[in-house]
């Protein structure tokens, strides 16, 4: 389970980044690269090693105000994306 | 070619994304295994520092993403620095693909201010005689070590490659704790192919079946007691032991550029030995060398196959498997890839099993084993000479 007050952090392997041609953002790593779809990119987006989860959640709430309560979604792509090593959570 | 175009486009070609750099073909090493060329001496002169930046830029404006820094051995190229800060600049994740031979921990730290993402070193085996006696040189374990540890320690992500072969896939356990203990987060254990030297010398680098059998259960035996803690192990199996081509480079022209040192552009870094004519970044741009250069566009869709693969119906997975090694063991690069069981030349495929079988019960060898220098380029020229 992921919880509110933890920190999420891309992992070291990785690098986000918006790439232009194929309009989306990317996880880029050694040879390699995963194309996220929009949401993902989203929630990667704010994943910088500082805002703790519920910041994260708060900050796509403001940016998506018709998207209503986002908590869920958010909560469960963040437990993926640890299980794929893409980000660490202390 | 069967591409719809639109503005001069063809449509349904992939685009560059893995731009691979080969800044030179020297090299301190002398792996009888490179996939380089035989030519080592025959081809023109290298790239100058300008010239491979404006290749970088041209590539990133077709999406390029990641850019590989190989060769023979890059740190030979004093401009490396360079190219690595420029191309960083533009977004490309970096990768440094060497074997640790020319670099020091200053220039580790310089490489990282530049902001290069990633750094893969070759090792040839997990002891330091084998490792060196494979290499051609007396320092290259000891300096190999201590640059790992380096990389590391410097927090870069870090990839070992190990080339696999008869010589060293029977301490495959020991290569893998190597790993473990140097705290690699990749490890390819990449059982040779056979292109460039590794051809010539194929007789003395192709594993039996059961060796290989024997390494995949033991790396599989790793996997389990890792248990995704550790190195991730990426065991790359020789194509020589299936019975249905590689879906080489995913595709010809589909996602993979090299540039070779001399600034021929090629789809994959084997392509030379084809005889077809291919375009040099000095004379064309990158756009005009991938959407509509004849090399590139080659092999493109179906239209080139000839049977088995025409009719067949798992000619959209594979495309055919490799143009290189057709070339190569049938003298026509439009056959389709030996390794496949429809394939009339398949037979070359299973003699050269049969033959590491005899090989490694105590039979000899119909070729010396070539070490990789211009020394031996005569040699090796002349045995691909005899097998044609």
């Amino acid at each position: 389970m992921v919880s509110p007050e933890q920190i999420p952090a891309v992992s070291r392997v990785y690098r986000l980044q918006w790439e232009e041609s194929q309009q989306s953002f990317v996880l880029l790593y050694p040879e390699g690269m995963v194309q996220l779809n929009g949401s993902a990119g989203e929630i990667m987006a704010q994943v910088d090693g500082v805002k703790s989860v519920a910041d994260v959640i708060a900050a796509l709430e403001a940016k998506f105000p018709e998207a209503g309560d986002l908590s869920a979604d958010i909560l469960e792509f963040l437990e993926i994306a640890r299980d794929k090593h893409w980000i660490t959570i202390s | 070619m069967a591409h719809d175009f639109i503005n001069g486009m063809p449509t349904g070609v992939g685009k560059p994304f893995w731009l691979l750099a080969e800044l030179t073909y020297r090299c301190p090493l002398q792996c009888s295994y490179c996939s380089n060329p035989l030519d080592l001496k025959n081809t023109g002169p290298e790239l100058t520092t300008d010239e491979w930046i404006r290749v970088f830029e041209q590539g990133r404006k077709m999406g390029a993403a990641q850019l590989g820094f190989s060769g023979g051995e890059p740190l030979l190229r004093q401009d490396l620095e360079i190219l690595i800060r420029e191309a960083r600049r533009m977004g490309y994740y970096t990768n440094l693909i060497t074997s640790g031979l020319g670099m020091d921990g200053r220039r580790v730290a310089d490489f990282h201010a530049a902001g290069l993402d990633h750094i893969q070193v070759s090792f040839q085996a997990s002891s330091e005689e084998l490792n060196n006696r494979l290499a051609g040189s007396h320092k290259a374990f000891a300096q190999k070590l201590a640059m790992a540890k380096e990389v590391k320690a410097q927090g870069y992500p870090m990839v070992l490659n190990f080339v696999i072969h008869r010589d060293n896939i029977g301490e495959i356990d020991k290569i893998i704790e190597l790993s473990i203990e140097l705290q690699a987060d990749f490890v390819e254990l990449a059982i040779a192919q056979y292109y460039g030297w590794a051809f010539i010398n194929r007789e003395h680098l192709l594993p039996t079946r059961e060796q290989l059998q024997k390494a995949e259960a033991i790396t599989n035996e790793y996997r389990a007691r890792l248990n995704g803690n550790g190195p991730k192990l990426i065991f790359v199996t020789p194509d020589y032991y299936e019975e249905r081509p590689k879906a080489c480079m995913n595709g010809w022209g589909n996602i993979f550029l090299t540039v070779a040192p001399d600034g021929t552009a090629l789809p994959c870094h084997s392509a030379r030995e084809l005889p077809i004519d291919f375009p040099n970044v000095r004379d064309h741009s990158l756009e005009d060398i991938w959407y509509r250069s004849t090399g590139f566009n080659h092999f493109r869709g179906y239209e080139w196959m000839k049977e088995p693969c025409r009719s067949c119906d798992e000619k959209q997975k594979d495309f055919g498997g490799c143009r290189c090694q057709a070339f190569k063991l049938t003298g026509d690069a439009n056959n389709a890839d030996p390794v496949c069981g429809k394939s009339e030349h398949h037979h070359k495929i299973v003699q050269a099993r049969t033959e590491a079988d005899q090989l490694a019960v105590g039979g000899d060898a119909a070729t010396p084993l070539l070490a990789r220098n211009v020394h031996n380029q005569e040699a090796a020229l002349a045995i691909i000479a005899r097998s044609r």
